[in-house]
This record gives C-alpha cells, structure tokens and sequence, in this order.
C-alpha cells in the first residue's frame, strides 16, 4: 500500500495541520509515513501545501512530483498541482471555493463543500476537517477513529474547537463515502 | 517509548537532550531554527542551559567556552551561520574539546536562499576551518538517522575530543517522519573528563589553548591530531548500500537526501529490468572509500547524484581510480523529481 497526497490552498486554511493528522494517525496504524511541507518566504494568504507519503515499507523519495492524489483547498491550488496528479490517481476539489476543474478525464474528481459543510456545523474554519474527512472517506488511508484521536491530542483542552473538528471529520467522511469513488 | 512524528530539526533537538546535552548556544537561521526553538521551549524541563547569542560567531565561542568544562554541548546553524564558527570550529579541534555542530545546509553561495541544498560537502569535509584539521562528518537521510546520529555523534566527539558535524539539508530539518528516541543518558553518569577545567582544586591546574608558539610543541599536536584521524579512518567508516549485485549497469552515490530520491528511481528502473545498486556513505569523513570502490567495481557505469555542481563526486573519483564518474545535480535550492533523476540514469545506461 502505498498513497501520496498533496495537499493544498492558502496560507491559513489548515493544509498544513491535516496533513499531520494524516500522517500520525496512519503512523499510529503501523504504517510509515513521511510528511513534506513546502517551506520558503511566504506572506499572510499565500499558498501553501504539504506532501504526506503513507507506505507499508520505508519512504524513499519524500519529494513528490506526480502524486497520486490531490487534495486542492483554493483555484491557484487546483491550478498548480491539477496537471501533475497521476493518471488514474484522485482529486477532491473544494468546490465552496472552486469553481472550475481540472479539465482531465484520466483522473477522477471529487467536488466537496467544504466551507459551506462547515458553516453548516458551525464555523467554516472547520473546512479542512471536512476535507480530511472526505479523504479518508474515499481512500482509507487509516481509519477515521484514528484522525479524530490526534485531532484531540492536537487540540487538548479545547473541547468546543475538538467538538467542532469531529462533527465536521464526521461529515465529510460521510460525504466522502457516499461519493462511491473507488482509486 | 512508541514512535512520535516530529520534524528532524526538532528530533535532533530532543535527541541532544537524551544524549546528555544540557548547553545550548545559537542564533536562529532559516532553515534550522525549529531547533533553538524546540530546545527554548524543552531545555527548562531538564535543567538545561539556552542563549540565543548575539551572532553567530558569538554562540560558537560559547560552545568552545562550554566544552572545555567537559560538559556536552551543541549548536545548530545553517550556511551562512556555520561559516561565521568556522573560526571556533578550528579553535576546538586544536584544543581538542568535544562539540557537536549541526549544519542544516541551505543553498548558497553567500547569503544564498533558504531552500535545501548539499553545497557545504566540500567546507564540512575539507575546510572546515584554517589551520590542518578535520572533523567527524555525519550525513542522516531521515529523521530516525537524524536522531541516532545525534546520539552518536556526542560518543564521538568526547571519544575523541574532536568537533562532530552533522550535516543535513533544509529537507532533513523540514520534514516530519516517525522517530524512536534511545534512553535517556544522565549527563552524571558519562565517563570522567581529566582534561576538563573545573576548578584546579586538590590537583594541578590543567591548561586548553590552541596558541602554541613553539613549533616543535605545534608539530607534537599535528602529530597527535594525524594519529586521531587515522584511527577515526580505521574504524569510524558508516555507509549504506541498496541493491547491489554483481553486474549492475550503473552504481550510484548519494548522500542525505538525495540518496532516497536516488532510490525511488531505482525501483522504478527495477521494475523495467535495469539494474541500478546505490552507496550511501554516513560519514562523509572518513568517506568510506574501500566500500565505494567495491560497489565502483561491480557497475558498468557510475553516477554522482547531489544538491550541489558535483562535491561528493571528488570522493567517487579517489574511491575509484581511473574510472568515469558521471554528474547530475541541481542547485539554488531547487531538489529534482524522481523522474529527472530516472531520466539521467536511463540517458546514461542508454549512451
């Protein structure tokens, strides 16, 4: 087994924390995992993503060209890494925010609302949980139980933000299994 | 103790404690500075000492200053950084006090960017500093490495008392992987250091400098310091090997990063019936070069791959005399794709 994933959108959203609780949750379900962000001068609202590699065998390469998934939070990150995902591979679109897609046929899209499905639970700052929660739907990198383990080890002692954070994994993991995807 | 995911500028940071570290001197620099930061926030939990110092020339003094009480002590820098100690750097060697240095290499010349880079092989391994001295080189390739060379390379410096580098790149700091920590040492229980200044009481004073003005005395320590080397030659040698076999089309050397970059190509071309074996010296000094040289020995063709215009590749050459040793690297601070790296290796098998 082996899954690579960027994730993607601007600075601020939360790519960057839910790509560690992919990468923890999975380590902690045995797997090795290896988790890249893009780090370099940045201003507030500038883009920024993470590469996580979840393998049953040692990382290699933890730099990743051609991922075979994407995760794409905002258009500039649809834009960028769309053209690179692997043939056959998948791409969960945050359509709140996006409103084109990749114009590929080889690859598989997922559209998700993740700001509105948010605002709906109660804050759509929670928009990244709900992605999350929509990847793991489809993918089953590792188990949802897992993610809202470390979602609650990341945010000890924040019981309204942890209480937010689980019902919108919870909805988007829901949303991400009723997209019937299989990759 | 279960695997934790951390960085591997804060790994090393935590492995310094549990190796009995409680010193810390530095000034924050891009792309090490989770470092400092981590230890800010850890050291008070141990009763450990951190200084932000006012440069960089200044934390390395104080890292000399520290080592000479025998105490374990490190600092971290990046480029630019371990350029302004290289003065202490040499300062150390000849006063042969054990200090651990970490460069998180970023790429340069100058002040550079900030982005990774393996453009210091040649400053780590070959002029660290003025005067005729080396130091131990130690090059992780992830963040489990990372943290056990740290460990390591404590044992080393105090074995002996001689400057220990890791040498990493902004990929090494940056990124997170699952680590193991060993035990915690309890810095009471290390091996005495009779040689350390700690107040002369009921016996002679002990005297460190690295000022000897008499030459016969100065060639006495060039001689002691060769002897050192020699050993560290001996029995300090580390490296990987993956996938060799006896007739490979191509043998490739890579260090740090680029050796796992170097390994996802491999696969790839295995898959396609290209053989393709790759060495992975850990300690860049000593360079293992008898183990490079047999690995040289069962390729048609050999390949340096590094973030850098071709450092390592010197160490390829004497490890393998009289053969061609082929080039590819990027620069800037950009890191190529397992596909460029693929691309170069087919092109070189296919020419």
């Amino acid at each position: 087994m082996l899954t690579e994933v960027v994730m993607a959108g601007f600075g601020g959203q939360g790519l960057m924390l839910i790509g560690k609780l992919l990468a923890e949750a999975s380590m902690d379900e045995g797997k090795e995992v290896c988790w890249l962000p893009s780090y370099g001068p940045e201003m507030r609202g500038g883009t920024a993503n993470c590469t996580v590699v979840v393998s049953d065998n040692p990382v290699a390469s933890p730099v990743i060209n051609k991922p075979r998934t994407l995760v794409a939070m905002n258009r500039p990150s649809l834009e960028k890494f769309g053209p690179k995902v692997r043939s056959g591979g998948l791409v969960l679109i945050n359509s709140s925010l996006i409103d084109v897609n990749t114009g590929r046929d080889d690859v598989t899209e997922v559209l998700i609302a993740a700001n509105e499905e948010a605002q709906k639970i109660g804050n759509d700052k929670a928009a990244n949980m709900v992605i999350l929660g929509a990847y793991i739907g489809i993918m089953e990198v590792c188990t949802l139980d897992s993610v809202i383990k470390w979602m609650e080890h990341q945010f000890e002692g924040k019981q309204k933000i942890i209480d937010l954070n689980r019902k919108a994994l919870e909805r988007g993991f829901e949303l991400g299994k009723a997209a019937e995807v299989k990759v | 103790m279960a695997r934790v995911l951390m960085k591997g500028n804060e790994a090393i940071g935590e492995a310094a404690i549990r190796a009995g570290c409680r010193f810390f001197f530095g000034y924050p620099i891009t792309p090490q500075s989770e470092v400092p930061e981590y230890l800010a926030k850890r050291f008070p939990e141990v009763d450990g000492h951190f200084i932000q110092a006012e440069s960089e020339v200044a934390a390395s003094n104080m890292i000399y200053g520290a080592a000479c009480s025998g105490t374990r002590v490190l600092t971290t820098s990046s480029s630019p950084g371990i350029s302004l100690m290289s003065e202490a750097i040499s300062y150390c060697a000849g006063t042969e006090v054990p200090v651990v240095f970490v460069n998180i290499v970023r790429a340069g010349p100058g002040l550079g960017g900030i982005l990774p880079s393996q453009g210091d092989y040649w400053q780590a391994t070959r002029g660290m500093g003025h005067g005729d001295f080396r130091i131990l080189v130690l090059a992780p390739n992830c963040v489990q490495e990372a943290a056990d060379l740290i460990m390591l390379a404590f044992d080393l410096a105090d074995k002996y008392t001689n400057p220990v580098m890791i040498l990493g790149d902004g990929i090494i700091g940056q990124m997170m992987e699952p680590v193991e920590f060993g035990e915690m040492v309890d810095p009471e229980t290390l091996p005495e250091k009779p040689w350390a200044l700690t107040g002369a009481k009921g016996r002679e004073p002990n005297i460190l400098t690295s000022l000897f003005l008499d030459p016969n005395v100065l060639e006495a320590l060039n001689q002691r310091l060769l002897a050192k080397y020699r050993q560290m030659e001996a029995v300090e040698k580390r490296w990987e090997t993956y996938n060799i076999s006896d007739n490979m089309d191509l043998a490739v050397y890579a260090w740090g990063t680029m050796s796992r970059i170097g390994k996802t190509a491999i696969d790839e071309l295995k898959e396609r019936g290209i053989e393709i074996g790759l060495f992975r010296p850990i300690t860049l000094y000593p360079y293992p070069y008898e183990a490079a040289g047999e690995v040289a020995s069962k390729a048609k063709k050999l390949i340096s791959i590094e973030l850098s215009t071709g450092q390592m590749i010197d160490d390829v050459r004497l490890a393998a005399p009289g053969r061609e040793v082929n080039f590819f690297g990027r620069q800037g601070g950009i890191v190529p794709t397992p596909e460029d790296v693929r691309d170069e290796f087919l092109k070189l098998i296919e020419s």
